[in-house]
């Protein structure tokens, strides 16, 4: 059986390349894209010690995960379409309205 | 009607209530019936309350009633109650019925002004607050009066609020009065330490029993006396009267001339019991009268404006009746308050139907040889001028004449009673010459004014001679109310009579009421009525032909004394450095240094935080990824520190 500490490293692995990315882009979309792999490397780390104790707990927490972040994906993508009309781009840098 | 004297000022006060909530919008025929009818009406109560008065209690037992209690703390505690004796009751005909006269006048005299509706509200509250004044049962009540009408003479002088001189007049009549209600407040404080309770019944048993320390009713009689000095014009606190004059003419008759001035003779009359107690107090109410009556009358005499000379002789005649409080006649006092209120509100009123006639002058020197063109005015001033004066006969011959009998005879301070008797009959002199000279100078010679001015000459409407009539007419019956007692036997003075049951006696002390002896009484009359003559002689002589010139050669003459008489012994300037500039210069002082140290203070302590906030600002950049790293960079911190 593959040991645990894979999937772990693996989900933590995952999770810097989706903080990078939330940090560095600046499209919107892909900023979002970075969100969705953080999310999923938490989902991994739920399955991976569901698997190792042999419980229940941790499948169930996965699927409220992805059906929030579902939920929160329509929530973006409509405020990006907003965003889009007002502004014509999707670059977060140039909304910036709150601005000191 | 007796168990509901309350009625007495309610009425005026819905009156004032009405034309003040919807007068503006209802219009001058509402007003005009709202105020009349609740003064009216007030008037007819008022005269069926005392006569049931008279008919329950022949004997003149005060007549208390108590609408419920105000408060009660500790040991002390007031009543809203009115009180109905001998005293209240001709201040309440008085107060009522010469205020209605002065209603119906005022319907006249202001048909055509801006504040119609406002002027009525403010004359309908301040009846109300008279009648409190003269009805409260207690110090405490009465004060509720007192400051009442302070209130109401404050608006109604400030009536012409747009002009400067009227707002500031209002102002100065405010503040100085604020110094007489000290005393009062203070007198009340005492009462309250010494006798626990400030009720006139208790209070002057108090008194009576001489369960108290001559230095403490000294003490509450002064201070008492500041107070009536303050709303009745007495030196040192006189100088509100005559700028008061700023106000619409009839509220110089009612306010300022018949009733609310009247106020501090009034209280001291109420307090005679305490009074008696004290030959010092008394000694200085006496004093301080004649001081007032003598100096304001001489100041009359070199007055321009009509409005002017008699707010001194208003002045002058309230001193009239301090001498008389002062020297224990506090029936003669309060008979000079009633012949006074009717021959001084005649002239008023006169005066302002010579305003009125003139087109708004009140400079005597424009006037002249009126006479012929607004007779009713004419005859009716004439007649106030020498009930004034003091002809025999007329109003204020036997009120003025008791007074100054009394002064001479007093057992209170003789030596002080025939010292104010001589500073009176001084007064008394220059009173009949200022007021003889005003009559020569305005209604005889020639006339002065502008064409146009003579142009609109014209007699007053009805509503403004019929007070005037009944007025003239009070002045020469007025007075034989208290006809002096010549012939042993049968008293025919029955004001004295009628006042008898307000004396108490007092432990120790003689009743306080005093013959005069009628050969004294007859010799005092002679030498007052010389002295009316040789006024009106004077100013006959002076000013019946040769009109204004006289004022000039006396200019030119003396013009050290005719300019210190016409700016009033400069005392208004002598307050100015003496007491206003000092506080003005405290306050600016305040203002700029005081002021701004402790606004300094508190700012330093906003502009910290501020300064703190704006460094913070700088966080908010607006950018997406910022809050993210910062969110980031947190949580590692978060993580490093607690895991």
């Amino acid at each position: 059986m593959i040991p645990t500490n894979y999937f772990l490293i693996l989900s933590a692995i995952l999770f810097s390349i989706g903080v990078l990315g939330v940090l560095t882009r600046k499209n919107g979309i892909t900023i979002f894209m970075s969100i969705e792999l953080m999310v999923n490397a938490v989902n991994l780390t739920f399955i991976a010690y569901a698997r190792q104790y042999h419980s229940l707990h941790g499948l169930i927490f996965v699927f409220f995960v992805m059906a929030i972040a579902a939920a929160e994906a329509a929530v973006g993508l409509a405020i990006f379409i907003r965003l889009f009309h007002h502004r014509e781009t999707i670059d977060v840098d140039e909304a910036n309205l709150m601005h000191w | 009607m007796l168990d509901h004297l309350g009625l007495i000022p309610l009425l005026p006060f819905l009156g004032f209530v009405l034309s003040g909530a919807f007068g503006k919008r209802a219009g001058k025929a509402f007003v005009t019936i709202v105020a009349l009818s609740s003064v009216g009406l007030s008037a007819i109560l008022a005269t069926v309350a005392v006569f049931q008065y008279n008919a329950t209690y022949p004997d003149g037992k005060p007549l208390i009633d108590v609408v419920g209690q105000w408060f009660q703390s500790g040991g002390i505690g007031a009543d809203i109650a009115f009180r109905l004796d001998h005293l209240s009751i001709i201040m309440l005909m008085v107060v009522t019925w010469v205020g209605f006269l002065i209603h119906l006048y005022s319907v006249g005299y202001m048909a055509h002004e801006e504040g119609y509706y406002r002027y009525f509200a403010y004359l309908n509250l301040f009846l109300a607050a008279m009648l409190i004044l003269v009805l409260g049962s207690s110090y405490l009540f009465m004060f509720v009066g007192w400051e009442g009408v302070g209130l109401c003479s404050y608006l109604l002088i400030g009536f012409y609020y747009e002009k400067d001189t009227a707002a500031a007049a209002g102002k100065k009549a405010f503040v100085v009065n604020r110094i007489g209600d000290f005393g009062f407040l203070i007198a009340m404080f005492l009462m309250f330490q010494h006798i626990g309770s400030v009720d006139f019944t208790k209070v002057t048993a108090a008194a009576a029993s001489g369960g108290l320390a001559p230095s403490v009713a000294t003490a509450i009689c002064l201070l008492l006396f500041l107070g009536a000095c303050g709303k009745s014009a007495q030196i040192p606190l006189y100088v509100w009267l005559p700028d008061a004059m700023a106000g619409p003419t009839p509220v110089s008759a009612l306010i300022h001339a018949a009733t609310m001035v009247t106020a501090g003779v009034y209280m001291v009359v109420r307090s005679n019991a305490l009074f008696r107690l004290s030959p010092t107090a008394m000694a200085v109410v006496a004093i301080v009268g004649a001081l007032t009556a003598l100096f304001a009358a001489t100041i009359g005499v070199a007055q321009n404006d009509i409005k002017k000379v008699l707010a001194y002789s208003t002045v002058s005649q309230l001193g009239f009746m301090f001498i008389g409080a002062g020297v224990g006649a506090f029936t003669a006092a309060i008979f000079h308050v009633v012949t006074h209120a009717f021959f001084k509100a005649c002239l008023f009123l006169g005066s302002g139907s010579v305003i009125h006639a003139m087109s708004g002058e009140q400079d005597i020197r424009k006037m002249g040889g009126l006479h012929k063109k607004i007779p009713i005015t004419y005859w009716t001033f004439t007649v106030a001028t020498i009930a004034i004066a003091g002809f025999p006969l007329f109003a204020g011959f036997f009120s003025k004449d008791a007074i100054l009998a009394a002064a001479f005879s007093t057992p209170f301070n003789p030596g002080v009673g025939k010292l104010v008797w001589l500073l009176g009959t001084i007064a008394a002199l220059f009173t009949s010459f200022y007021m003889y000279r005003m009559w020569y100078v305005v209604f005889h010679g020639e006339f002065r004014g502008s064409h146009d001015q003579e142009h609109h000459l014209h007699e007053s409407p009805a509503t403004m001679w019929i007070p005037l009539v009944i007025l003239a007419s009070l002045s020469i019956v007025g007075g034989f109310l208290g006809i002096p007692n010549l012939w042993e036997g049968r008293s025919v003075n029955w004001i004295e009579r009628w006042m008898e049951p307000l004396f108490a006696s007092i432990q120790g002390h003689g009743t306080g009421l005093f013959e005069v002896p009628p050969f004294q009484e007859i010799t005092i009359a002679l030498v007052s009525t010389a002295i009316a003559l040789v006024g009106f002689v004077l100013a006959r002589k002076l000013y019946l032909n040769r009109g204004l010139a006289t004022d000039e050669s006396f200019e030119q003459k003396t013009p050290g004394l005719a300019h210190t008489l016409q700016n009033k012994y400069y005392v208004d300037e002598g307050y100015d450095a003496v007491v206003i500039d000092p506080l003005n210069r405290i306050s600016v002082f305040m203002w700029r240094v005081i002021d701004a140290i402790i606004d300094g203070l508190l700012s330093l302590g906003a502009y910290t935080v501020a300064a703190f906030g704006d460094l913070m600002r700088f966080f908010q950049t607006g950018n997406v990824r910022n809050y993210a790293l910062m969110f980031f960079l947190g949580v590692v911190i978060f993580l490093f520190v607690y895991v």
